[in-house]
C-alpha cells in the first residue's frame, strides 16, 4: 500500500512525535479575558453582535451550568479541570473578512498545509485535482470562523451553509426554532457549558426536497495557548432533503490540555438523510501523556420525521481525552440510525465513546458498528445504549462492538446498556476483544512487510467496514491516519 | 462511579441499622472465633450504616432499586413448630438420591436433615463452626469483595444461622447435598443464611440450594454463599428459586476457583416478586475451566436481577456463562455481566452469552455486558439478544398440528434447555427440565 509506506516514511522523519499537525500559526489574535463569568458570556456575545434573546438564551445555560457538576462516570481520569484558567473567546485580529482573499494570508497558509483548500478559484481553476468531488468548507480558528467557501453556488439551490454567528444574524427564526431542541441547554455539564459560551461553528439548512449538491464540510483549528474551543453546530435537512457533512479537527501540539466542549445538533425532518462523518485528530499528546486536547463533545440527532435518516460515521485518533456519544433519537415511524465508528488510542490517550440508539417510533431500525484499537498505554472504551421505548413497536437494533489490543499496557473495555421495553423489539448485540494473531503477522513479515506495515495492514482490514461508510475524501485519509496512530505501537 | 451524597435514610434502613445494632451488642458468641466475627458483625454493620440499601444512583444496582423494593424491614421469624416441619418438608423440592438438608424460616433443622458421616465429607452447623472454629471456618467471609454491598453487609451483621461443608482432598461425592430452604407460617420474617463450601483439591461434589415458601406472604430472603473450588477439583452448584410470589429474594455467590479446576453454576429462577442474585467469581489458579449459566421465567410483575462480575485475575482460564430469561406478561429481567482480564491474564477465553424471550407486550429486559480488558492475547466475547418468539418456528409446528399454546411452550422449553443441558448430575437436570416445564404448564393453563 503505497499510501501507508508513503505516511509511515513521513512519520519517522519527525522524531519526537508523530503528530504532523503540531505546528503553531503565530498571528495576533484577540482575546476574552481570561476565566469563565457572566462577563465573559457577554463579551463573547457583544463580539458576536448577537440580539438580546440570545444573550438571554446564554445567560440563563451560565447559570445553569454553574449548579451542575462534572460527570465522573466515564472512564478516564484526568487531573480536575480548572474553568477560570481557560480563555473562552480567541479571534484572529483580523477577522471577519469580505471575501477569500481579505483572509490572514497566515491562515490561508495554515489551512494549506493542513490541506484544507479554503480558495474556490483554485478549485475552479482546476489546480485541484478532483473537480468532480467538490466540498464546501467551513473553516473556524479558534473561536471564529474565518471563511465559508461556496457559499454562493449552495444559495442558488436554497441550501445555507455559513457560521452559527452569521445565522444567528441572518437566519434568526430557524435558530431560534431549531436550536437547543435536540440537545437542551441543560442536557449534560459540558453541553451547557457550551450553550453559555460557544464561539463558533456551522450551521446548515437544506430546504425542502433539495438534496445537496455537495459535500460540506468544516474545518476546526485550536490555535492560541490556553484557549477552550465551544464549537455549535445545527444542521438541519427539511423534508426530503438530503446532506453529507465532514467535520476535520486539529490542534498544535502545546503542553498544558485544552479544552474542546462542542455540541453538534442534526434534525432530520420527514424522509430527509443525515450522513455526518468526523476524522477527529486533535493533538493526543506527547509520548509521556503531556499535554493533548480534552474533547467532551455532544452529539445528538433527531429522526423526528417519518422515515428519516441519520447516520454517524466517526473516526477518532486524537484527543488525550475523548468523551462523545453521538446518538439519534429515532422518533419518527420508520426512521433510522446508524453509527459506525473507529477509536484508535495509542500513547497515554483515554477514549471513552459509543452511541445512543433511543427507538421512539414504530419500526424504527438502528445499526452500530463500533471498532476500538487500544495501544501503548491507552484505555479504549466503547459505552453505548440501545434503548426500545413502550410504543416502538418493531424497533431493530444491529450492534458489532469489536476491540483489538495492540501490547499488554492497553486496556479494553466494552459497556453496552440493552433495555428492551417492548415484546417486538429485537436487539442484538456481539461485541470480542481479540489481538492480531501471531499467524496473520507471520504471513505478511513473510512476504517482506515490516511489522509496523503488517500492523496498518491488518488493521486496516479490521477497520473496513467502517471506512467504507466514509466519503471518498476522507476514507484514504483516515487510512493514513490510523496508520500514523499506530506508529511506535509495535516492538 | 458516581460520587453521590446519600439521600437520607429510609424507615426500612433505620429499621435494619437498629436491628443491626442489636444484634451486634447482644450476642457475645463464645469460642475461639468470638473476636473475629464480633468484628465481621460490626464492620458489616458500619458499611450498611454508611451506605444503605443499594438504589438507582449506584451503578451495579441501576435496574434494581433496593430502596424502593425493601420498604419495611421485616422482624425474625418466630421459632419454628413441629408442624412448620413437617409441612416444609413436605413442600421441598423433591430432587432424586441426594443428601437433603432442611432449613425452615432461616433455621436449621437438624432433626429433619440429614447430617450423617460420610468419608471425606463433614457438614457443621454454622453456629457449631464458629463455636469450635473447626473445619473451613476460618475462610468465612473472605471471599466478600472489596466495595461490600447493602445486601451482603446485613447477611453478615445478621450472620449466625447456615452451614459449613468441607470436601476434603481427593474424595468423590456421588450424592448431591440439597439444602432445601422453606419458609411458612402467615407472618413476613426477614431470614439470613450463609453456607460456605471449601472443595479440596481434586475433590468432587454437586450441591443443590432451593428457596421456596409460603404463598401471599411478603417474607425476606438474604442468602450469602461462599465456595473454594480447590486445585484440581471438580464442583457443580445448582440453585433453584421457587420462594413465593410476594417475597423478595437477595443473594450473594461468591466463588474462587483454583488451579486446574472445573466450576459449573446453574440458577433456575422462577419465584419472588423481585430477586437480585450477585454473582462473584474469581480465578485464583491457571488452567481452568468456569461455567456459569441460568435461566430465568417471569410472570407478571415479577423482577429478576442476575448481576455477575467475573474476575479473570491470572492466565490461561476459560469461562462461559449463559443465560436465559423469559419474560411473560409485564415483567422485567434484568442481567448484568461484566468480565474483567487482568493484565497478567494472558490466554483468556471468556465468552458470555445472555438471551431474552419477551413474550408479554409489556415485558422488559434490560441486558448490560461489559468487558474489562487489560492483557492483549485473550479471545473474549459477549453477546445479547431479545425479541420475541420466531414467527416461522410456530407456523412450522402449527402447521403440523400442534396447538399454538403448546408450539409456544415447546420453543420456550427448548430455548431455556440450553442452559439446562450443561448440569451433570442426571437427576438434578431432569428435576431442572421438570420445574421449567411446570412453569410453563401453569403458564398455559
Amino acid at each position: 500500500m503505497p499510501a501507508v509506506q508513503e505516511t509511515v516514511d513521513r512519520v519517522k522523519s519527525i522524531d519526537v512525535d508523530q503528530y504532523k499537525y503540531g505546528f503553531v500559526t503565530d498571528i495576533e489574535s484577540e482575546k476574552a479575558p481570561k476565566g469563565l463569568s457572566e462577563d465573559t458570556v457577554r463579551y463573547i456575545s457583544a463580539k458576536k453582535g448577537e440580539p438580546e434573546w440570545m444573550l438571554e438564551w446564554r445567560l440563563d445555560a451560565y447559570r445553569r451550568w454553574l449548579t451542575m457538576e462534572e460527570p465522573t462516570w466515564a472512564r478516564v481520569s484526568y487531573p480536575k479541570i480548572d474553568f477560570q484558567d481557560y480563555y473562552y473567546y480567541s479571534a484572529p485580529k483580523s477577522s471577519g473578512p469580505k471575501s477569500i482573499d481579505e483572509i490572514d494570508p497566515e491562515i490561508l497558509a495554515t489551512y494549506e498545509k493542513l490541506g484544507i483548500p479554503l480558495r474556490e478559484r483554485d478549485i475552479l481553476l482546476g489546480i485541484e485535482p478532483q473537480s468532480g468531488s467538490r466540498v464546501a468548507v467551513d473553516a473556524v480558528f479558534d473561536s471564529v470562523s474565518v471563511a465559508t467557501t461556496f457559499k454562493a453556488e449552495l444559495a442558488k439551490a436554497g441550501v445555507i451553509f455559513c457560521s452559527i454567528s452569521e445565522a444567528i444574524r441572518e437566519h434568526p427564526d430557524l435558530v431560534r426554532q431549531y436550536l437547543g431542541s435536540v440537545v437542551p441547554v441543560t442536557d449534560n455539564f459540558y453541553a451547557t457549558l457550551n450553550s453559555a459560551v460557544f464561539s463558533d461553528g456551522s450551521f446548515v439548512y437544506v430546504p425542502k426536497g433539495v438534496r445537496c449538491p455537495m459535500e460540506l464540510s468544516t474545518y476546526f483549528r485550536i490555535n492560541e495557548r490556553n484557549t477552550g474551543q465551544f464549537e455549535r453546530t445545527l444542521l438541519i435537512a427539511d423534508e426530503g432533503a438530503y446532506v453529507s457533512y465532514l467535520e476535520g479537527c486539529t490542534a498544535p501540539q502545546r503542553d498544558e490540555n485544552q479544552l474542546h466542549a462542542a455540541v453538534v445538533e442534526l434534525v432530520a425532518l420527514k424522509d430527509a438523510e443525515i450522513k455526518y462523518s468526523t476524522v477527529q485528530n486533535w493533538y493526543p499528546g506527547d509520548k509521556n501523556g503531556k499535554g493533548g486536547i480534552y474533547n467532551f463533545v455532544t452529539k445528538r440527532g433527531d429522526c423526528r420525521g417519518a422515515n428519516s435518516k441519520i447516520s454517524w460515521t466517526q473516526v477518532e485518533t486524537g484527543s488525550a481525552i475523548t468523551w462523545k456519544y453521538p446518538s439519534c433519537i429515532l422518533r419518527g415511524d420508520g426512521s433510522q440510525g446508524e453509527f459506525y465508528s473507529i477509536a484508535i488510542s495509542n500513547g497515554f490517550q483515554q477514549v471513552d465513546s459509543g452511541t445512543k440508539m433511543i427507538h421512539l417510533g414504530k419500526n424504527t431500525s438502528s445499526r452500530i458498528i463500533s471498532k476500538g484499537i487500544a495501544a501503548g498505554r491507552s484505555e479504549n472504551t466503547y459505552r453505548g445504549q440501545v434503548t426500545a421505548h413502550r410504543r416502538a413497536t418493531n424497533a431493530r437494533n444491529f450492534t458489532n462492538c469489536d476491540s483489538l489490543l495492540i501490547g499488554d499496557k492497553c486496556g479494553a473495555h466494552t459497556v453496552p446498556y440493552i433495555e428492551a421495553k417492548n415484546a417486538s423489539a429485537v436487539f442484538e448485540h456481539e461485541a470480542t476483544t481479540s489481538k492480531i494473531s501471531e499467524d496473520q503477522m507471520f504471513y505478511c513479515l513473510q512476504r517482506g512487510l515490516s511489522q509496523e506495515e503488517a500492523v496498518a495492514l491488518i488493521v486496516n482490514g479490521f477497520v473496513k467496514d467502517v471506512l467504507q461508510h466514509l466519503p471518498m475524501e476522507f476514507a484514504v485519509e483516515a487510512q493514513k491516519l490510523i496508520s500514523v496512530s499506530l506508529e511506535g505501537s509495535v516492538g | 462511579m458516581n460520587i453521590h451524597a446519600n439521600p437520607p435514610r429510609t424507615a426500612a434502613e433505620e429499621a435494619l441499622v437498629a436491628h443491626a445494632d442489636q444484634r451486634v451488642a447482644a450476642e457475645p458468641v463464645a469460642g475461639p472465633l468470638a473476636g473475629r466475627l464480633g468484628e465481621l458483625r460490626r464492620a458489616a454493620r458500619d458499611a450498611f450504616a454508611a451506605n444503605g440499601l443499594p438504589h438507582r444512583r449506584v451503578e451495579e444496582w441501576k435496574y434494581t432499586d433496593l430502596r424502593a423494593l425493601l420498604r419495611t424491614a421485616a422482624p425474625a421469624p418466630a421459632p419454628v413448630s413441629t408442624a412448620d416441619v413437617a409441612a416444609a418438608g413436605a413442600e421441598a423440592v423433591a430432587f432424586p438420591d441426594v443428601r437433603r438438608i432442611l432449613f425452615v424460616n432461616g433455621q436449621l433443622v437438624a432433626s429433619a436433615s440429614d447430617l450423617s458421616a460420610e468419608a471425606g465429607l463433614s457438614i457443621l452447623p454454622l453456629s457449631e463452626a464458629l463455636a469450635s472454629g473447626q473445619g473451613a471456618i476460618e475462610k468465612l467471609n473472605t471471599l466478600a469483595p472489596q466495595k461490600y454491598d447493602g445486601v451482603l453487609a446485613l447477611n453478615t451483621a445478621f450472620l449466625d444461622e447456615g452451614l459449613v461443608i468441607r470436601v476434603d482432598a481427593g474424595a468423590h461425592i456421588a450424592r448431591p447435598v440439597h439444602i432445601a430452604h422453606v419458609v411458612t407460617g402467615t407472618e413476613a420474617s426477614a431470614t439470613y443464611t450463609r453456607l460456605l463450601v471449601d472443595v479440596g483439591a481434586g475433590a468432587k461434589a454437586t450441591f443443590v440450594e432451593s428457596f421456596q415458601g409460603t404463598e401471599g406472604v411478603a417474607y425476606q430472603t438474604n442468602d450469602a454463599v461462599e465456595l473454594f473450588v480447590g486445585d484440581g477439583a471438580h464442583l457443580d452448584y445448582v440453585r433453584v428459586q421457587e420462594e413465593s410470589l410476594s417475597a423478595l429474594h437477595l443473594a450473594t455467590m461468591m466463588v474462587e476457583i483454583g488451579h486446574e479446576t472445573k466450576l459449573h453454576t446453574f440458577t433456575l429462577t422462577t419465584g419472588a416478586k423481585a430477586s437480585r442474585v450477585s454473582l462473584y467469581g474469581r480465578f485464583s489458579g491457571t488452567h481452568s475451566h468456569a461455567g456459569l449459566r441460568g435461566a430465568t421465567l417471569l410472570k407478571g410483575g415479577q423482577h429478576a436481577d442476575m448481576t455477575l462480575l467475573l474476575d479473570h485475575a491470572v492466565s490461561n482460564c476459560e469461562s462461559r456463562e449463559l443465560f436465559k430469561t423469559v419474560l411473560a406478561d409485564e415483567s422485567r429481567g434484568v442481567f448484568q455481566g461484566k468480565i474483567v482480564v487482568r493484565q497478567d491474564a494472558q490466554k483468556t477465553d471468556g465468552r458470555m452469552m445472555s438471551q431474552a424471550l419477551l413474550l408479554g407486550d409489556e415485558a422488559e429486559m434490560d441486558n448490560k455486558p461489559e468487558l474489562e480488558i487489560f492483557a492483549d492475547d485473550v479471545q473474549c466475547g459477549h453477546g445479547a439478544t431479545a425479541g420475541s418468539l420466531d414467527e416461522d418456528l410456530l407456523f412450522y409446528l402449527k402447521a403440523r398440528g400442534i396447538p399454538a399454546k403448546e408450539a409456544e411452550a415447546l420453543l420456550i422449553q427448548a430455548f431455556v434447555g440450553e442452559a439446562i443441558e450443561f448440569v451433570e448430575n442426571d437427576g438434578l437436570r431432569d428435576a431442572l427440565i421438570d420445574r421449567a416445564e411446570g412453569w410453563l404448564k401453569k403458564r398455559v393453563a
